[in-house]
C-alpha cells in the first residue's frame, strides 16, 4: 500500500500493465518524454523505451485511428487525447471504427484499446478544457465508458480497462487529479494523502468493469452519481445531517442497474448528480432505468441536478456546476411530500 | 488476452519504428548547426502572378532580408515606409509590453491563465500591417499582434483577460482567445486546427459573393498535423480561394519538437508544393521578410491569384502557456542560441542604421509604452479581475446559447438565481 495522488495512481497502472503486458503501449500528445501535461505516462519512456511508448502528432484522429489499426495487429494500445474536449476529431474513428469493428466482421476484428482523458471542469479551464462528454461516449454502442473518483479505483479500473476485450473510454475527472475537491471554491483542496481511498496497493489489482459501489450508506435517500460529484453528494450529505445513500458507479457503461435498484427500492428517494448538462444527459438514461423498476417504490419524483444547458463558461464556472448547496437543496426537496 | 497477431522472433528482416528526437534535451548544448539554409537577399521573388509550378525551391529556401548587421538587402526588400516601420517596431514593442503586463497579472492571481508569444512578435505585427478592413483572421491564441497592429484597445483585451465586468466575452471565454469583428479578428476556438478550414470557407465566401475581401488562416506546427489543415489545403486549391495559409513554426508545440509534426518532409511549407498552393519559408524574426513575404501573398489572393502557403520560421522563446514548464523538455539556453535573433533587437538595428532610430529612442519608447500599458491595466483592473472586484453577473451564462433563450434555459436561470 501507497498513498497516491490520482495522477499517481494512473501512471502505476500504466508502469504495472507494461511490465505484464507486452504488447501494451502508450502514446498520445507529450505523452513520451514530457509524460503527458498532467504527468500521467511520466517515466514510462525512460523505462520502456519509445516503442512503447511514444509522443505522437497533434492529431487526434491519428491517434486513435492508429490505436485502432494497432488493436486489429494484435497490441493494447493505451492512448491519451490530452483533454476530452480535444476528442471531438477522433469522434469518428472512436465511434464508427473502434466501437463497431468486432460487430461489423462478425468477430473476426475487434480493437480491444483504452482512450484516457481528463474530463470536467473546475479548474478555470474555459469552454475547451473544461467539458464531460460522457454521455456522448455512453449512446455509443460497443464501448465502454468509465469515471472514477478516486486514486484506489483509478489504478483498479484502468488495469481492468487495459484488459478488457473491446475498447473502453476512460474519463479521468482532472479536478481530482490531486485531491478530493467538494465543489466549493472558498475552500482548500483537500490532498488526497488525508484521504483512505488514496491507499493504493502496489502492483497489480483490478477494479471490475460495470460494479457500482455505495461510498455512503444511508436510509433516506439514494444520491446516484459518479466522478466529481461524489465528493460533492458526500459534501452534500455531511453538511445537510440528511442521511443518504451514495453510490458511486465508476463505469457508466456496462451500468451496474442492480446496485442502483436495491438502493432506491430501499430509501424510495432518488437524486441524480452529474455536472455534464442536464438535456440528454446521462441522468436521463439514469431516471429511465430507475423508473422502469422503481415506481412502485418511490415516495417521491426522481430528481436531476446537473451542470446547466450551456456552453461551460469560464469565469462562472463554480456557478456552472453543482457544488454542495445544489445538492443538498434538491435532497431537501426530493425528501419533501 | 490474446497472442500478437504475427511472430516477433528476431529476424534479420525484423522491422522497426522511426520516433524522432529533438536536437538537444535538458543538459544539452543548445544546436542549430546547419538550420539556416540561405544568407539575407539570396532568394528569388517571382513575379506575383507567376504560376506554382516552378517555385517550389521557395518552399525550401529560407527569404530573409535583414542581414547580421541590419542591412536590408535582396528582391524581398520591401517597400516600407519610414513612419510604418517606426510604428512596426512600436506594435512589436506594445505586444511585448502588454504579455508581460499579463504574465504578471496571471502570476498575482488576477486571471487564470495566459499565453505570449515572446520572439514571434514580427510574424503578426508585420503580417498585419498587409491586411485591410473588412479583411478577415481566423487566428490562434499567439497572435496577439494582429489585434494589436489593428488599433483594437488594449484595455478591451486586458478586461478579457481578467475576465472582469468589461470583458467584452463576457467571462465565457478562456483568456487570449479574443474576438474582434471589427478589427478582423475571428474568435479564437481552443481546439487546434479548426479555424485554418473556416478561413478557406470565410475567403470562399468572399469569392462566392463577389467580394473584395480575404482571409488570412493561422496555425502552429504541431497544429498542422491536424485534419483541418489538410482539409483547409484540399478546399483551397481546388477552388483557388483568395486566402493566405500561415504556419507558424515556433520549432515546439508544448514539450513536441516540430519534427513530430513534420516527418520526413523538408519544409512545413512544401506541404503546400503536393497541393499545388505556392508556398514561401521565411525568416518569421526578420518583421521585413515577413512583411514582404505577407504583401506577396495578400496581393495574389486580392488579384484572385488564388491562395497562399507561408511557413513562418521562428522560436517560442517563453514557455508555451503559463501551465507550462519549457525547462523540462529543452536545452535552458536553447531560445538565446536561436540564430534568427530577437525580431525587436533586429528591426531596431536596422532602423538605427538608416539613421531614422537612435538608443536613446529606443530606451525612452519602451519607457513610455510600459508606463502607457501599465496605467492601462490599472484601468483595466479597476473594473474588476478574475477574483476581485466588480464582478460580471452569472446571468451572462445563459444568454447568447441561443438567439433567443428558449424555455428551458429560461427555468435554469430562474433557478439558478440569475
Ligand atoms: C484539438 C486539440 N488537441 C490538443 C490541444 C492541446 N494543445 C494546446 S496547444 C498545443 C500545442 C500546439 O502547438 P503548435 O501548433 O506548434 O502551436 P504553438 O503553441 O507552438 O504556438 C496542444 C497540443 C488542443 N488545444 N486542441
Amino acid at each position: 500500500m501507497t498513498s497516491r495522488t490520482m495522477i499517481e495512481a494512473i501512471r502505476d497502472a500504466h508502469d504495472v500493465m507494461m511490465e505484464r503486458e507486452p504488447n501494451l503501449v502508450v502514446f498520445g500528445e507529450d505523452v513520451g518524454f514530457f509524460g503527458g501535461v498532467f504527468r500521467c505516462t511520466k517515466g514510462l519512456q525512460k523505462k520502456f523505451g519509445s516503442h512503447r511508448c511514444f509522443d505522437t502528432p497533434i492529431s487526434e484522429n491519428g491517434i486513435v485511428g492508429a490505436a485502432v489499426g494497432m488493436a486489429a495487429y494484435g497490441l493494447r494500445p493505451c492512448v491519451e487525447i490530452q483533454f476530452s474536449d480535444y476528442m471531438y476529431p477522433a469522434f469518428d474513428q472512436i465511434v464508427s471504427e473502434a466501437a463497431r469493428l468486432r460487430y461489423r466482421s462478425a468477430g473476426d476484428f475487434s480493437a480491444p484499446m483504452t482512450i484516457r482523458m481528463p474530463v470536467g471542469g473546475g479548474i478555470y479551464g474555459g469552454q475547451t478544457h473544461s467539458q464531460s462528454p460522457e454521455s456522448l461516449f455512453a449512446h455509443v454502442c460497443g464501448l465502454k465508458t468509465v469515471m472514477p473518483s478516486n486514486p484506489y479505483d483509478s489504478k483498479g479500473l484502468l488495469i481492468a480497462a487495459i484488459e478488457d476485450e473491446d475498447p473502453v473510454v476512460f474519463l479521468e475527472p482532472k479536478r481530482l487529479y490531486n485531491g478530493p475537491f467538494d465543489g466549493h471554491h472558498d475552500r482548500p483542496v483537500v490532498p488526497w494523502s488525508s484521504h483512505a481511498l488514496s491507499e493504493v496497493p502496489d502492483g497489480y489489482y483490478r477494479v471490475p468493469l460495470g460494479k457500482a459501489t455505495v461510498r455512503r450508506e444511508g436510509g433516506a435517500v439514494t444520491i446516484v452519481t459518479y466522478g466529481t460529484m461524489v465528493h460533492v453528494a458526500l459534501a452534500a450529505t455531511q453538511e445537510s445531517g440528511i442521511d443518504a445513500e451514495v453510490i458511486d458507479l465508476r463505469s457508466l457503461v456496462p451500468l451496474d442497474e442492480e446496485a442502483i435498484i436495491e438502493s432506491v427500492r430501499k430509501t424510495g428517494r432518488c437524486v441524480i448528480v452529474h455536472e455534464a448538462t442536464r438535456i440528454c444527459g446521462f441522468g436521463a438514461e439514469l431516471s429511465a432505468v430507475i423508473q422502469e423498476s422503481c415506481f412502485y417504490h418511490l415516495k417521491t419524483p426522481i430528481r436531476r441536478v446537473t451542470g446547466w444547458d450551456t456552453p461551460y463558461p469560464h469565469a462562472f464556472e463554480w456557478q456552472y456546476f453543482p457544488g454542495p448547496g445544489r445538492v443538498a437543496d434538491e435532497i431537501r426537496l426530493a425528501l419533501e411530500d | 488476452m490474446p497472442p500478437a497477431a504475427a511472430a516477433e522472433q528476431p529476424s534479420s528482416d525484423a522491422l522497426s519504428l522511426r520516433v524522432p528526437e529533438p536536437h538537444g534535451r535538458p543538459g544539452d548544448a543548445p544546436a542549430f548547426a546547419g538550420l539556416l539554409n540561405s544568407r539575407a537577399g539570396n532568394v528569388r521573388r517571382p513575379p506575383v502572378d507567376a504560376p506554382a509550378r516552378g517555385m517550389e525551391d521557395l518552399a525550401a529556401s529560407l527569404i530573409r532580408v535583414l542581414d547580421d548587421d541590419g542591412q536590408a538587402v535582396g528582391p524581398w526588400c520591401p517597400d516600407l515606409s519610414d513612419p510604418e516601420l517606426l510604428a512596426g517596431l512600436g506594435d512589436m514593442l506594445k505586444v511585448r509590453a502588454f504579455d508581460s503586463r499579463m504574465l504578471m497579472a496571471q502570476r498575482q492571481g488576477k486571471t487564470s491563465f495566459y499565453m505570449q508569444c515572446t520572439g514571434e512578435e514580427a510574424v503578426a505585427c508585420a503580417f498585419q500591417r498587409t491586411m485591410r478592413p473588412g479583411d478577415m483572421n481566423f487566428p490562434t491564441y499567439r497572435q496577439q499582434g494582429l489585434l494589436i497592429t489593428a488599433g483594437y484597445p488594449l484595455l478591451d483585451m486586458m478586461c478579457q483577460v481578467l475576465s472582469n465586468s468589461r470583458d467584452p466575452l463576457k467571462g465565457r471565454q478562456l483568456p487570449v482567445m479574443y474576438s474582434a469583428r471589427t478589427h478582423g479578428f475571428f474568435s479564437i476556438s481552443g481546439n487546434l486546427g479548426t479555424q485554418f478550414i473556416q478561413a478557406v470557407g470565410w475567403s470562399m465566401a468572399s469569392a462566392i459573393k463577389g467580394g473584395t475581401a480575404i482571409a488570412a488562416a493561422w496555425v502552429g506546427d504541431g497544429s498542422t498535423a491536424e485534419s483541418d489543415f489538410h482539409s483547409a489545403l484540399v478546399f483551397a486549391s481546388t477552388y483557388r480561394s483568395p486566402v493566405v495559409l500561415n504556419i507558424v513554426n515556433n520549432q515546439w508545440a508544448i514539450s513536441t519538437f516540430q519534427g513530430i509534426a513534420r516527418g520526413d518532409g523538408p519544409t512545413f511549407a512544401a506541404r503546400g508544393v503536393g497541393f499545388g498552393i505556392p508556398a514561401l519559408l521565411v525568416d518569421g524574426n526578420d518583421f521585413l521578410a515577413v512583411y514582404a513575404a505577407a504583401a506577396w501573398a495578400t496581393e495574389r489572393a486580392r488579384r484572385n491569384l488564388g491562395p497562399t502557403l507561408i511557413e513562418h520560421f521562428t522560436y517560442r522563446s517563453a514557455a508555451h502557456s503559463t501551465s507550462d514548464d519549457p525547462a523540462v523538455y529543452r536545452p535552458k539556453a536553447e531560445h538565446e542560441a536561436w540564430p534568427l535573433g530577437d525580431p525587436i533587437e533586429r528591426l531596431k538595428t536596422h532602423l538605427i542604421l538608416k539613421g531614422i532610430w537612435s538608443e536613446a529612442q529606443h530606451t525612452q519608447a519602451v519607457d513610455e509604452i510600459e508606463s502607457e500599458v501599465l496605467g492601462l491595466q490599472k484601468q483595466a483592473e479597476s473594473f474588476g479581475t478574475l477574483r476581485d472586484g466588480p464582478p460580471l453577473s452569472p446571468r451572462e451564462m445563459f444568454l447568447d446559447v441561443y438567439h433567443e433563450m428558449p424555455p428551458h434555459l429560461q427555468r435554469q436561470r430562474q433557478q439558478a438565481g440569475f
